[in-house]
């Protein structure tokens, strides 16, 4: 049994139009993988196949949560099994409590008729809205409605440290983010990097690698994986943009 | 919760109204100015025609809803159903109260007021009429507008009996709310319940009437009435919870604002229950400064229909209103929202707002919506207007992603869209109390 976020020859389309063309790639548990990329390569629509989002059918591959074939799985059960998605555009839902919103994904995890303890939830919930500077008001606030783009970002980051993913996958957290809230969200990423977790990070920028120092960086162009390499990867293509990679020949 | 149907312990058979007038128990002693008007009602009852098809007023109502002339009083429940009837009344409420009242087929079980400032009434009507006879001559059954229902405001008039009266002096102020729970039970029975709230200068009080029914299948109306006074500074919030069995039980609420210099008067309509429902909302500010907030929130299932119409009267300078409704639909439910802005000539520097939104839970449900605006004034801000959609797929999406489960996740997603509407509501135990109604509801309809 492998214990790894493990995705396989990823074939997904919209429309008919073929976004990810074959794309392989593996995050093995207690590592930090980075994906890189141009605008329109693909890194969200990877994210959120994985999510199970309908938009995307996909075609041909496979996902693997450790030995759960996550393309199996509808769309909540896939976070039941352990997958989390912090979404780059984060969605506001009207009239729901953020604390109920996280208090409901939390019962949802719950054996049938076992109760959250309401005490316990809220002093776990504050002490981690503490932890990311999160003022209190956020948990009788509707659901991303009027939060800023960091707010948000943060609001995501805070749901992944309630639900305690296996896997996770941060597209674009850093974007939005002044220097001092990109630290306290890699601190608060940071802080659940163990070994029993495995992460994929998606930015644009190196400047959050410097923060959340990836073990493997991967470049993504047009749907497919064309390099891999170690972090300082990150600083070349800051440095050179991905030109040079795209213009290189895929290796076989 | 279903209780027994109660035992016939009245003395003489309840009258249908089909051919005399609804005659009551505790007719005996009543003031005669308040007899005259009662028999005046009764004779204004019998000379209106039942509105027909082609009344604006009844645009898009089923009116098969409105043959009402077959029902008749009810007796009172038994000692066994009046304790049950009680107890849960008593387990709902919030801990902090002003005064509790519960009523049962128009008689009175149940009266505490330990929190009531001092000076402050809260007074069933019928002993409101004996002893402050002044001070319900000049309020009781005064206005004579309406927005279709004259037939059953007249028919209220002419039966009325039960009912709170609430009058807050000037400068007496309750931060609890006033509770009034109407329980209504028997095949083919009707009650009048009537709530008066006088709020004088700076005085402030939030009344919230509940109805509910005893048995869980019955054909029943409840025509009640609610009139809102607040004068000079003087602050109302009044909410009407409906939550009457859906198999049989008609509701129409006819409610009337007054406010004065100053005054600022919250309306709340929580829909819930019942076959049909039909409420009528004329708000007025007289005087200037006077703002009217109207919410409400609805949720539809089954058959069930909801007939909501209201009016925003502008009739002074420097005042405001702010309507807020919000549907959400089921099944083959629907629902009517006719919603009037008037600024009448003069009332210049007016701001009025008027939003109703739908959601659409089902293809057969219905949801009809007719604002209108009629402005005769300057300086004039006024916007209305109304949305009809279904949840979007990307919020059910954004929770799934979450791991809650798809028909949960529609529930909440729901539950929220109704929520705005009630949040703008004072009180947290008022709301709680409505949060916890519809969370019911929600359950129930799976
Ligand atoms: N739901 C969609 N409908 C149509 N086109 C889409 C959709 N989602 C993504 N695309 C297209 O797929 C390509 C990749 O988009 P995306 O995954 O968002 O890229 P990235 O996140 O790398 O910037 C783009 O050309 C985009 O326009
Ligand atoms: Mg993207």
């Amino acid at each position: 049994m492998s214990q790894s976020l493990r995705i396989e020859n990823l074939h997904a389309s919209v429309d008919g139009h073929e976004i990810l063309k074959g794309l392989t790639l593996e995050v093995p548990k207690g590592q930090v993988h980075a994906i890189m990329g141009p605008n329109g390569s693909g890194k969200s629509t990877l994210s959120k196949v994985i999510a199970g989002h309908e938009d995307y059918t996909v075609t041909e591959g496979s996902v693997f949560l450790d030995d759960i074939n996550l393309l199996d799985l509808e769309i909540d059960e896939r976070s039941r099994a352990g997958f989390f998605l912090a979404f780059q555009y984060p969605h506001e839902i009207p009239g729901v409590s953020n604390a109920n919103f996280i208090r409901a994904a939390r019962q949802a995890r719950l054996p049938k008729g076992q109760e959250i303890d309401a005490v316990a939830f809220y002093r776990e919930m504050y002490a981690k809205m503490d932890e990311l500077g999160m003022d209190r008001k956020f948990t009788a606030r509707s659901v991303n409605e009027g939060f800023s783009g960091g707010e948000k970002k943060r609001n995501e980051i805070l749901q992944m440290m309630m639900l305690e993913p296996k896997y996770a996958i941060l597209d674009e957290t850093d974007s939005g983010l002044d220097i001092d809230a990109l630290k306290i969200v890699a601190q608060g990423v940071n802080a659940m990097r163990s070994p029993e977790r495995g992460f994929l990070v998606i930015t644009h920028y190196q400047r959050l690698l410097d923060y959340i120092v990836p073990d493997v960086v991967h470049v993504l162009h047009d749907g497919r994986i064309i390099h891999t390499g170690g972090k300082e990867l990150a600083y070349e293509l800051e440095e050179k943009g991905y030109d040079w990679i795209i213009n290189e020949p895929v290796a076989a | 919760m279903v209780l027994t149907p109660p035992e016939e312990t009245t003395t003489r058979p309840a009258a249908s109204w089909c051919d005399a007038a609804p005659v009551n128990d505790a007719d005996a002693g009543l003031p005669d100015w308040y007899l005259e008007l009662r028999s005046a009602a009764w004779a204004r009852y019998n000379a209106l025609p039942v509105p027909t098809r082609t009344n604006q007023q009844w645009r898009f109502a089923d009116l098969k809803h409105l043959r009402i002339d077959n029902h008749a009083l009810p007796a009172p429940v038994s000692a066994s159903v009046a304790a049950d009837l009680v107890a849960r009344a008593v387990s709902e409420r919030p801990a902090e109260f002003a005064a509790h009242f519960v009523f049962a087929n128009n008689r009175l079980l149940h009266a505490e007021t330990p929190a009531l400032p001092e000076g402050a009434t809260c007074l069933p009507i019928e002993d409101a009429l004996a002893t402050r006879p002044d001070l319900l001559r000049a309020h009781f059954l005064k206005h004579g507008d309406f927005l279709g229902g004259e037939k059953f405001a007249a028919l209220h008039a002419a039966a009325t009996l039960s009912g709170l009266f609430v009058h807050f002096p000037k400068g007496r102020v309750a931060e609890a709310p006033v509770i009034v729970h109407h329980f209504i039970g028997g095949e083919g029975v009707a009650i009048f319940p009537h709530t008066l709230v006088v709020a004088e200068d700076h005085a402030s009080v939030s009344v919230i009437d509940l109805f509910e029914s005893i048995n869980g299948k019955e054909d029943t109306l409840v025509v009640g009435m609610a009139d809102l006074h607040a004068d000079r500074g003087g602050r109302i919030q009044y909410t009407s919870l409906q939550d009457l069995n859906d198999k049989g039980a008609k509701h129409v609420q006819l409610q009337h604002t007054r406010a004065g210099r100053d005054a600022a008067v919250k309306v709340g309509y929580l829909n819930l229950g019942a076959e049909w429902v039909r409420n009528e909302s004329i708000n007025r500010m007289v005087e200037s400064g006077a703002d009217c907030q109207i919410f409400s929130a609805n949720l539809a299932n089954d058959v069930q229909e909801y007939d909501q119409r209201t009016l925003q009267s502008h009739e002074a300078q420097h005042t405001t209103s702010d309507l807020f409704f919000k549907n959400a639909l089921y099944d083959r439910a629907r629902t009517i929202f006719s919603g009037l802005i008037q600024v009448q000539p003069g009332s210049h520097h007016t701001d009025s707002y008027q939003t109703c939104r739908n959601l659409l839970g089902s293809d057969e449900a219905e949801a009809n919506s007719m604002p209108g605006l009629e402005i005769d004034a300057d300086q004039v801000k006024c916007s209305h207007g109304s949305t009809s959609g279904t949840i979007s797929d990307e919020e059910i999406f954004y929770l799934r992603a979450r791991g809650i489960p798809a028909d949960e996740a529609r529930k909440i997603i729901s539950l929220g869209f109704l929520n705005e509407s009630i949040e703008k509501l004072d009180g947290e135990s008022v709301k709680e109390m409505l949060f916890a109604r519809i969370a019911r509801k929600f359950a129930a309809i799976g």
